[in-house]
């Protein structure tokens, strides 16, 4: 089986900025993986890499067998059309950190806009699987609210569930917690324990360490721009081999 | 400090409130103010109240108020499409569609208006004859220029085309406004350029878009009167023609303020309505009497 997630020596540079400097990593089908580390160190910028919000500037990164944003014929690499790329994203579900929610629809219309757009799926059967969706999250009753009449916790909820209603393979998580009062963090975090209980393929970019500990099959370190470290969350979480991923997580475990 | 099963009640406060002794004397003065205009507008017998009425409902009137709506109609349609258009061009990332646009706005916005009417009605003889065929090849069809851009479609273009400038703007502004996270995450569901741009971004620009489009509407129904100087005729035209023979300025005058205001606060209204659509999701839009004439009723509430 091909790994869904599989990056060798991507490098990302903005302008003269180089934020990423070579990241090697594999995720496995059914894995969660989270990427922890200090803001800068370049994991938001990874995760962008994979569903090609960001270009790669070298390397080579491939969804599930296939290369993300480009095409390869004999040996040489063909750009991805527009419409190529917005297609191979359906397939990857993301969670923003500030929800991106569209805000003049409904939370059911935000879940079944892009089935009913992209998908061409009839409205009678999104709705009906929309309103599975917001139920699975826990906001069966939120379906006619305007996301500016939810909390935090529940926008993201809802973006949760407009990621999932195109049923990815693989689903990415950009500091999905960040923006949230801490009382609602929990709510968004018990629906991404429970996906993963679901066998969702997930790649997680955190600060929880609470979460990355218990949820997390593998956890990787990034600094810098390059994969400091990476294993087994309580090898990485309790026993740090490098200063750096020492340093990083003494800081942030302090406020625990 | 204990705490008393009794509860005890704070004492609501009982304050003497401060005395706006400024806001009644201003009051006075412009109610005072407004009662002598109002006076003399009944009073003076050279406004000829007794023609108004008449010339109000005049068929010439009529068909000017129709050429007047007809021309805001029309060249706002042109003006909107082409400012949709222009607007996306300019944003494009292609630099070829970005820089014609921004070349037609800096074009049309640079030159009077009167010159491009002008222009238009005066085509013919910049161009003779136009025609659809291979460039640098054989035509297919030939027209006469004058025979097709008559004076009625000049002043349509003339006007249409100017406005296309102006909307583009306001378009481009609208949609520079939508956050960038939507772009992304309408990308990230899988949807397409195109998609994004009409189901998510350009719902949400309509909010930025609709109050300056109302204004440009308002402005161009009295714009229109330009068309004098090719020749056309609309309502201030026809009320210019009219006392031109009979020297009743004032009362025509003020037959043509009064349409215009009918068709601005109809205008009004009706912006009003299509903003409360658009708005739904985010904020509350005040009524239509506060809307049109800004008067505040119950206390003023403010706006979130």
């Amino acid at each position: 089986m091909n790994p869904m997630v599989k990056a060798e020596g991507v490098c990302k540079r903005f302008g003269r900025l180089e934020v990423l400097k070579g990241i090697d990593l594999e995720v496995q089908p059914g894995e969660v993986m989270c990427i922890i580390g200090p803001s800068g160190s370049g994991k938001s910028t990874f995760l962008r890499c994979i569903n090609h919000l960001e270009k790669v500037d070298a390397g080579r990164l491939s969804v599930d067998g296939e290369l993300v944003g480009y095409q390869q014929r004999g040996d040489k690499l063909y750009e991805l059309k527009e419409n190529e790329v917005a297609h191979k994203r359906r397939e990857i579900g993301m969670v923003f950190q500030r929800f991106n929610l569209f805000p003049h629809m409904t939370a059911l219309e935000n879940v079944i806009e892009a089935p009913v757009q992209v998908k061409g799926e009839s409205k009678a059967q999104a709705r009906a699987r929309g309103a599975e969706l917001l139920d699975q999250v826990g906001l069966a009753d939120k379906a006619k609210n305007y996301p500016r009449q939810l909390s935090g916790g529940q926008q993201q909820r809802v973006a949760i569930a407009r990621a999932l209603a195109m049923q990815p393979k693989l689903m990415l998580f950009d500091e999905p917690t960040s923006a949230l009062d801490p009382e609602l963090v929990g709510d968004v975090l018990a629906v991404m324990r429970q996906l993963a209980k679901d066998g969702m393929t997930m790649v997680v970019v955190t600060h929880e360490m609470e979460f990355a500990r218990e949820v997390a099959d593998s956890v990787v370190f990034m600094d810098g721009g390059v994969v400091v470290e990476a294993g087994k969350p309580e090898d990485v979480i309790r026993s740090p081999e490098h200063e750096r991923t020492k340093a990083f997580l003494s800081r942030v475990l302090r406020k625990d | 400090m204990s705490l008393s099963t009794e509860e005890r009640r704070p004492e609501p406060v009982k304050a003497v409130p401060v005395r706006h002794v400024g806001r009644w004397i201003g009051g006075a003065i412009v109610l005072a103010l407004a009662a002598l205009a109002v006076r003399s507008i009944i009073v003076n017998p050279n406004f000829h109240w007794e023609l108004v009425g008449p010339y109000l409902f005049d068929t010439r009137i009529a068909n000017g108020l129709v050429t007047t709506l007809l021309l805001t109609v029309g060249s706002m349609a042109i003006g909107i499409i082409g400012g949709i258009v222009l607007a996306i061009m300019r944003l494009s990332p292609n630099p070829v569609l970005s820089g014609a646009a921004g070349v037609y706005i800096w074009l049309f916005r640079g030159t009077p208006l009167i010159t491009q009417l002008i222009f238009w009605a005066n085509l013919g003889a910049l161009y003779p004859t136009f025609g659809l065929g291979i460039p640098f090849g054989p035509e297919f069809v030939t027209w006469q220029t004058t025979a097709t851009i008559t004076v009625p479609v000049a002043a349509l273009l003339g006007l249409g085309l100017n406005e296309a400038a102006y909307m583009a703007e306001i378009v481009r502004a609208g949609i520079s406004s939508v956050d960038e996270g939507q772009n992304e995450a309408a990308g990230a569901l899988g949807m397409t350029r195109g998609k994004t741009l009409r189901r998510i971004v350009l719902p949400q620009a309509m909010r930025v878009i609709i109050p300056p489009t109302g204004n440009q509407v308002i402005s161009m129904l009295k714009t229109t009167s330009l068309v004098v100087v090719i020749g056309y005729t609309e309502l201030t035209v026809v009320a210019q023609q009219i006392y031109a023979q009979n020297y009743k300025v004032i009362p025509l005058l003020v037959v043509t303020a009064i349409w215009y205001l009918v068709c601005t606060s109809v205008l009004t209204v009706f912006q009003g309505f299509i903003e409360r659509k658009f708005s739904q999701s985010t904020i509350q839009t005040t009524g239509w009497a506060s809307r049109m004439f800004g008067f505040r009723f119950g206390g003023g509430k403010d706006r979130q």
